[in-house]
């Protein structure tokens, strides 16, 4: 195998790998909820696309034929880590979940779970 | 070098999956306990995509796909449920 | 809004086009065989399923959608480092916020690519829009400036949807 693919493949994958494992830690050690929230979808989100897209490059080059299907499984996963992300804050919002001290506005997930406007 | 990659980011993998499976015990509340079974099932995709790149197959793909679309429905389900009480409204 | 259909094989120009691809992609081919099933299913499931669909604005200017996906492919990619940092970091260092964000867009489709775009990107997450499609309530992680933040919101991504869509 050629070196530089090689090379561009394993950056690939540690990166991917290093934002999968970002994303987890957030997971385990942010204070609340809504912090929690943030880490899972947007680090782990990129990080399964570098994992895949070094998939990608790799397959390309040993089968022989240009290989895109694994864009398939970033694209759903890049339209539904919002959706998902949006549900879990809606249904947070709804168990009243408690909200870090230091947030600022904190009256605001009050109006927000009746949807109403903020003033 | 891409042997040692592979090991180097499947350790990464497995270690985020067993900080997943800790805050799904732990978790206060059950939306933490969605969110952390939501990000399992995607850090188990990221297991199987690296388990195919080291085996040389693309027979993993389909499994891949499909955990995929059953984690992004089942926890939407979940959410609905608890949101809601009921499934189908 | 027009609700009639503007060619009567395809309903949906744009939803066949994706159903192509898409069936291409999923079988990581192109051979003639699949071309052709391909293209059945492409004219056949809209065909199937357009009286479902609620009316929507639809993509007016294409070059300007590519232009936004590049930006927001660009902007996720820089959020992701920001975020990570954040999240390295020590995490009595960080200061989140709830904040509405006022909306001039209506309609539902737009409303749900600006949140979905909100919740990708500036370390922020869309949870909840008001019953008059009026407000956005985001979550931000590490707040420093809030107006600074409701005008990037509003300005780079809000108004090229409002461009694209034409509303």
């Amino acid at each position: 195998m050629e070196f530089w693919i090689e090379l561009v493949v394993s950056v690939f994958l540690v990166a991917g790998a290093i934002f999968v494992f970002v994303g987890s830690l957030g997971l385990a050690k942010l204070p609340d909820f809504y912090t929690r929230l943030h880490a899972p979808t947007k680090a782990t989100t990129l990080g399964m696309s570098c994992l895949l897209i070094a998939s990608m490059i790799l397959v390309t080059y040993q089968q022989g034929y240009l290989s895109l299907h694994e864009l398939l499984i970033t694209l759903f996963l890049l339209i539904t880590a919002p959706v998902t992300a949006h549900m879990l804050a809606k249904t947070a919002m709804h168990h009243k979940l408690e909200v870090l001290d230091k947030t600022s506005d904190k009256a605001l997930p009050q109006r927000a779970r009746e949807r109403m406007t903020p003033q | 070098m891409l042997s040692i990659a592979i090991v180097i980011a499947t350790t990464l993998v497995c270690v985020s999956l067993v900080l997943n499976l800790w805050r799904l015990f732990i978790g206060p509340n059950r939306p933490d306990r969605i969110l952390a079974l939501d990000t399992m099932y995607i850090n188990s995709i990221a297991l199987i995509v690296l388990f195919g790149i080291s085996s040389g197959t693309t027979l993993y793909f389909e499994a891949a796909l499909l955990i995929a679309m059953l984690g992004f429905v089942s926890t939407a389900a979940m959410c609905k449920y608890i949101l809601r009480g009921d499934l189908i409204e | 809004m027009k609700t009639k259909p503007r060619f009567r094989l395809l309903p949906m120009p744009v939803h066949s086009l994706l159903l192509f691809i898409v069936w291409l992609l999923l079988n990581n081919t192109v051979a003639p065989g699949h071309l052709v099933l391909a293209a059945f299913l492409a004219i056949g499931i809209p065909l199937l399923t357009a009286g479902m669909q609620d009316p929507q604005p639809s993509f007016r200017k294409p070059l300007l959608t590519i232009r936004y996906t590049l930006i927001v492919i660009g902007d996720i990619i820089v959020a992701n480092f920001e975020v990570a940092l954040l999240v390295v970091g020590p995490s009595k260092r960080l200061n989140p916020a709830f904040i509405a964000v006022p909306l001039n867009i209506q309609h539902e489709l737009p409303i749900t690519i600006l949140a979905s775009t909100v919740s990708l990107t500036p370390g922020t997450v869309s949870a909840e829009i008001s019953d008059d499609k009026k407000w956005l309530y985001v979550h931000v992680l590490h707040l420093t400036n809030k107006e600074a933040l409701i005008t990037l919101i509003k300005q780079r991504y809000e108004r090229p949807l409002m461009e694209i869509f034409e509303c």
